[in-house]
């Protein structure tokens, strides 16, 4: 798979920045089978591509250093010159050559490549992660387990998981580049991806299909760990909260929308809350988690996420400081 | 000697325009109403250029604020709305295609005058209308293909989606009148002797894109009736819970938005297969097989629309099939940018501005369409989808594909409209700072879909390699914009200071250069007869004056035999008049008022009354 990609760059070095620069969310740095596959399909679409422009280019440069003369060859008189060549080339290059090229881009895409990207049957599988859109972050559910988090997922590495993508809301768009393609979460439907990485590692994902004020600001974080590890995670995960919350976290409001598993929160118009303290941003990867940008987002979301579903929380900057001391304390 | 210009006097007092704003206002004339349709569309891309320049300023560096959220979504929506319903569609068939059909076909009208003229004014109506959310500041925001449930009620309370339910109906009744119009005077208006082998091939493709038209937009009309039903009367079409369904909008949004992409470059293609024959003085290359793709192109463009939904979890024999569709549709697009291409190298090509817009065009063409064909790739589709990478392929298609050729043909239909040329030089620099900057502007949105960039987002983080490539797009875009201005200037410059150009300064082919420049009110003196597909190149002996009323020829068949003297209608009130009624019943839907939109339909039916009440006399 590395082969195509170094003869595409030949073709055109220009290019040699597309895999050289940040690869958080780069489709052409892959880390998955599936991945790869799509991103060499590229780099030869794009090689066959360089040949195809060049080929008009070509014929446009002909045509200036022609344009004094008329037809071709012999073929230069009456009102039509080289007409019987023009057609051959009409026919040969506009009709035969992109149905065989074009042909042998659908049958690899479109019955190979794309059996690879699918879904692999709920049954056949270890592990399936439900992901659910809401404007404007996302929640993550692990069926079978008590888990509930917000905005990261974790995945066993090399472990190929069924993704299951559903919205609350609007139509939202999971997409991972590095690992799989996107795919929609609509309303009313459940529709379904594999998801499996190489590597461990962290890679960055973001909504794809726009779902209002905020769509910009709805990324997340796919990360893959190795199994042991994953599965500390996901026990830790599945743990109820360690400590109780302060008074502070009903008499504010927190409750009416964020769930503590373990406690009477059991809102889930955000994100659940749980183990808040074991994630490393906030509000779908638009903030750090840390306990002065908790503090500073508890008092003034609506500034840093304008239009955001949470309200700018009226406690005093004690109060909401007592308030992220104890989330963030929530690993 | 004396007959003649006693034909002439009166022909003139047959056709003559009244004078004044009254004159245009009451207007029937295809001419004058292909110029209103210029002005407005001009206009109305001048709103487009700003809305784009003003988000290329936001996302010049990352996380800039000088536009917030709410305002960037309104003006993404604006600019696509705006340049695909109030731009390209009417400049492409409202302006150059009623200015320029029956002076190629070899008519003194269109066959329906006065409905062309309402089409214009429910034109400007719906221009009006949109143009007023953003006063108001409700502008449309859900993007311009504006998916449910975002667009619901629910979601986004306020007037935006109703100011886009309402205005995309009514621009497309204007856009359905032009369309039924176009066939109709394509098939009956042709000169006597004009086959529809020797038609010119701008008309084939004004004949395509009206057919396109005809078929796509009663989808689109029924998607946003049920929207506006759904948002304000509380149907559910597009709500689950009530086993509606949220992916009908986007089936039936893009069954009407694919064949409306190539509804607007096959107007386009038709432009450029007036200027090559022009600029190469050799007849097109595979003339047939042009024409014919010209008409596939749309017909296949029909099975395609699922290609824009491939991340929506279609089952996977649905895709491959809409694939093969996509697939196919390449076909009749490779035909004829080798026909083109080979044109110019067979005739004696002379670079000139529109020729060199045309060379332009075939570039960025070709550069989107290879795009497309990646898209063809159902994986990768899937993976590039709403990125940068999906914007890079469409503007290539639609500023490139359809742009360049309207402004190859502004300089070279200028002198038959003003009777002056353009200069030379100025248009071709001006060529070449759009050319450089379209593509400083277009070709870096491919790197930044690949590497991760979605589309619609208002402001983005650094650190994820984005910002070189956001950079130079805005300067790309600032100097399109410097391009276009140079590009407009020189032609505002040429019209005061130009030479005069006589009725054919570039030995065009088609009819429209045998008449004088500017045209007189009834284009051609003589009625032409035809026999070949330039005949301004193989003339043939005219037909007859037809100077005993306000009369055309009206042609028969596949083979253009000459059929009923037809009497035209002159100067009319009713089509201004019918479209302030509308824009009137319009006003009321937005605002919720369905009793007085009602009464407001009753003057329309009065108004069309009053239009009926006058027919012209039958000779």
């Amino acid at each position: 798979m590395i082969a195509p990609r170094r003869h595409a760059l030949a073709l055109l070095p220009a290019v040699a920045v597309l895999a050289g620069c940040d690869k958080q969310q780069n489709a052409l740095a892959p880390e998955s089978h599936q991945a790869k596959s799509i991103a060499s399909l590229f780099w030869w679409m794009m090689g066959g591509s360089w040949i195809g422009l060049g080929l008009i280019v070509a014929l446009l440069v002909l045509a200036w250093k022609r344009r004094n003369r008329r037809g071709i060859g012999s073929d230069t008189e009456g009102d039509k010159p080289g007409e019987k060549f023009a057609w051959r080339v009409v026919i040969g290059l506009g009709i035969v050559t992109p149905i065989v090229v074009i042909g042998v881009i659908f049958v690899i895409a479109n019955l190979f490549v794309i059996k690879t990207t699918e879904a692999p049957a709920a049954d056949s599988t270890r592990l399936t992660v439900r992901v659910i859109g809401h404007m404007w972050w996302w929640e993550v559910r692990y069926p079978g387990h008590p888990a509930v988090t917000a905005n990261e997922l974790h995945i066993p590495v090399r472990v190929p998981v069924r993704l299951e993508v559903q919205t609350k809301d609007v139509i939202h768009s999971f997409w991972v580049p590095r690992l799989n393609r996107t795919i929609d979460a609509i309303p009313g439907r459940t529709n379904a991806i594999e998801l499996y990485a190489d590597t461990a590692g962290r890679y960055r994902g973001q909504c794809d299909e726009f779902c209002g004020l905020q769509h910009a600001h709805m990324a997340f974080y796919v990360y893959a760990d190795p199994p042991s590890v994953f599965r500390r995670w996901l026990a830790q995960q599945s743990k109820p909260v360690s400590s109780p919350p302060p008074k502070l976290f009903t008499t504010a409001g927190c409750a009416d929308c964020h769930a503590l598993r373990g406690t009477s929160a059991k809102a889930d118009v955000g994100p659940d809350l749980t183990h808040v303290g074991s994630r490393s941003t906030l509000a779908a990867l638009t903030i750090r988690n840390t306990p002065a940008e908790l503090e500073d987002w508890i008092l003034h979301n609506q500034a840093i996420k304008p239009g955001n579903q949470m309200p700018d929380i009226t406690i005093s900057p004690a109060q909401a400081h007592e308030l992220a001391v104890y989330l963030e304390g929530l690993k | 000697m004396v007959v003649v210009t006693e034909r002439l006097t009166r022909l003139e007092h047959q056709w003559q325009a009244r004078p004044g704003v009254l004159g245009w206002l009451t207007t029937t004339d295809h001419k004058r109403i292909g110029l209103l349709y210029f002005w407005t569309t001009l206009v109305l891309f001048g709103a487009g250029g700003v809305e784009a320049l003003a988000m290329r300023t936001q996302l010049a560096r990352p996380n800039q604020h000088l536009i917030g959220p709410e305002t960037y979504n309104e003006l993404f929506t604006l600019h696509g709305v705006t340049m695909i319903f109030f731009f390209i569609i009417p400049m492409t068939t409202g302006a150059f295609g009623n200015y320029l059909l029956p002076l190629m076909l070899g008519a003194r009208d269109m066959a329906f005058p006065r409905m062309n003229a309402l089409s214009f004014w429910i034109f400007l109506g719906s221009g009006i209308f949109l143009y007023v959310s953003l006063a108001v500041g409700d502008a449309p925001n859900a993007g311009w293909f504006n998916y449910v449930p975002l667009s619901s009620r629910h979601y986004d309370p306020g007037h935006n989606i109703d100011f886009y339910c309402l205005g995309v109906i009514f621009n497309s009744i204007a856009s359905t009148l032009t369309a039924a119009q176009f066939i109709v005077t394509i098939l009956k208006s042709r000169a006597p002797g004009m086959s529809l082998n020797r038609m010119p091939l701008f008309c084939y493709a004004m004949f395509a894109a009206a057919f396109g038209l005809l078929f796509a937009l009663p989808t689109l009309s029924a998607d946003v009736i049920f929207l506006f039903l759904d948002r304000n009367v509380g149907t559910h079409f597009f709500d689950p819970a009530y086993h509606g369904s949220a992916l009908l909008w986007q089936h039936l949004f893009w069954f009407f938005g694919h064949p409306e992409v190539y509804i607007l470059i096959v107007p386009a293609f038709g432009i450029a297969t007036s200027i090559i024959p022009a600029f190469t003085q050799r007849k097109m290359v595979a003339f047939p097989l042009v024409a014919i793709a010209e008409l596939l192109v749309v017909f296949i463009g029909f099975g395609v629309w699922a290609h824009h939904m491939y991340a929506t979890g279609l089952p996977t024999m649905t895709m491959i099939f809409f694939g093969a569709a996509t697939a196919m549709v390449v076909i009749p697009s490779t035909i004829q940018v080798f026909s083109w291409c080979m044109s110019f190298i067979m005739g004696t090509a002379r670079f000139n501005t529109p020729l060199l817009f045309i060379a332009g065009f075939i570039f960025m063409f070709v550069m989107g369409g290879l795009t497309g064909i990646m898209f063809v790739a159902i994986p990768f589709d899937q993976q590039v989808t709403d990125t940068y990478f999906v914007i890079a392929h469409f503007h290539y298609i639609i500023f490139g594909a359809a742009v360049f050729p309207i402004f190859g043909g502004l300089y070279y239909w200028f002198p038959k409209v003003t009777g002056k040329l353009p200069f030379d030089r100025p248009g071709q620099i001006a060529f070449w700072i759009i050319f450089v900057g379209t593509n400083l502007l277009f070709f870096p949105m491919h790197i930044l879909g690949l590497i991760g960039m979605t589309r619609r987002e208002y402001t983005y983080p650094s650190g994820l390699g984005w910002e070189p490539y956001n950079f130079a797009e805005t300067i790309g875009a600032f100097i399109t914009t410097a391009g276009i201005l140079l590009l407009l200037g020189n032609l505002v410059y040429s019209y005061f200071r130009g030479v005069e150009s006589g009725p054919d300064p570039w030995h065009g082919p088609t009819l429209e250069w045998t008449v004088p420049s500017p045209p007189p009110d009834y284009n051609f003196a003589v009625i032409p007869t035809v026999r070949s597909a330039y005949p301004n190149w193989e003339p043939a002996p005219p037909y007859e004056w037809l100077d005993r009323g306000h009369q055309q020829v009206e042609s028969e068949g596949v083979d253009g035999v000459i059929g009923d003297i037809v009497g035209m209608p002159h100067e009319s009130p009713w089509p201004p008049l019918l479209a302030l009624t509308l824009l009137g019943v319009f006003a009321m839907l937005v605002l919720g008022k369905f009793e007085i939109a009602g009464i407001m339909g009753i003057f329309t039916l009065l108004t069309l009354v009053g239009w009926h009440s006058k027919e012209p006399q039958e000779s």
